[in-house]
């Protein structure tokens, strides 16, 4: 399936895949990060829960240095 | 007033400085973190941004600045739309878990001034889904009312463009701010040294947010040394209440008596 993560498109994913196997696959760590998809805020509770589905869009944040 | 006693409180929550800093444009996070140490704040501004994909071992902030330790305000810089500014900081929520946030709704690169319609709009929003607000603002003691009446956690009206360094630009309106506002005035941007954060704390300020003043500095570390020590004594001053401002001069030595 293909995703667009911050903007850039990831072909070739693994069906099925939930949020969780996403983040190991980009070797993310999982503090202090938040997901969206498709707009819509991904809680970490539902991380295992949620499956990805072909064209999803997600954003995935963290903190960095600022004013 | 005892110096211990004499605490920032915002939406709440007790902090021992009276000063908070920004973590942008420092040289690497090890040198922000020393400038923190050496500043004794107990918070930072945050940016929300996305994550570095194609280098996850790049160094985060979090390895650096402990946030069980140092109080993290996601901030919505960047944001020049309300919904912008909500999701931003509904994302850092959820991130970090935090409800206590920084809003600011900018307009033109040039002057980075606020647009005040728009952080009225984001404030109302942010308020009415739980969050704490502090709000960046201009300095008009109008907007600043209407800010405090929809439940703002803290006013930060600007004391110059962000990243200027010309200092308090308008003593006037701040002062105003100050006299009419029940909950912590922080002066957030525009400081460009110690005298301008002592000036802000001299006006009643409870407290002053700082970034490139800082960062940009030939030593940062150093002047976040010397922003602590201008930061209490700009309050000290103002808890001990200046003299009067006189026409003419008015000897210190007793007149009578001379030789």
């Amino acid at each position: 399936m293909q995703l667009t993560i911050n903007g850039e498109t990831y072909a070739d994913l693994k069906a099925g895949m939930s949020v969780l196997d996403l983040l190991s696959h980009l070797n993310l760590p999982k503090a202090k990060i938040a997901v969206e998809r498709n707009k819509e805020i991904v809680p970490k509770s539902g991380y295992q829960a949620v499956t990805l589905q072909d064209g999803d869009v997600l954003e995935i944040i963290t903190f960095i240095g600022g004013g | 007033m005892a110096a211990n006693t004499d605490k920032l409180v915002v939406a709440g929550r007790e902090f021992s400085s009276r000063l908070i800093i920004g973590t942008g444009k420092y040289e690497t996070y090890q040198q922000n973190a020393d400038a923190l140490a050496a500043s004794g704040a107990d918070m930072v501004t945050v940016a929300v941004r996305r994550v570095n994909l194609t280098n996850p071992d790049e160094p985060l902030l979090i390895d650096y600045i402990d946030p069980k330790k140092t109080v993290y305000l996601p901030n919505t810089a960047g944001c020049f739309t309300g919904e912008d500014a909500v999701r931003t900081l509904r994302l850092a929520r959820e991130a970090g878990g935090w409800d206590l946030v920084k809003l600011e709704v900018l307009s033109d690169p040039k002057h980075l001034y606020p647009d005040m319609e728009e952080t009225m709009r984001a404030a109302k929003l942010l308020i009415s889904d739980g969050f704490e607000v502090m709000v960046y603002c201009s300095d008009d003691p109008v907007f600043a009312r209407k800010l405090e009446d929809l439940g703002c956690a803290a006013i930060m009206p600007l004391g110059a463009p962000i990243g200027s360094g010309l200092g308090i630009q308008n003593q006037v309106n701040i002062r105003l701010i100050v006299e009419q506002t029940t909950v912590p005035v922080i002066v957030d941007a525009g400081v460009g040294t110690a005298s301008d954060a002592a000036i802000a704390m001299e006006l009643g300020c409870d407290g002053v947010l700082m970034n490139t003043a800082i960062a940009e500095a030939k030593d940062p570390i150093l002047m976040a040394k010397a922003m602590k020590h201008a930061v209490k004594a700009g309050r000290q001053a103002y808890l001990a209440g200046r003299m009067p401002r006189k026409k003419y001069a008015d000897p210190s030595s007793p007149l009578a008596g001379l030789i």
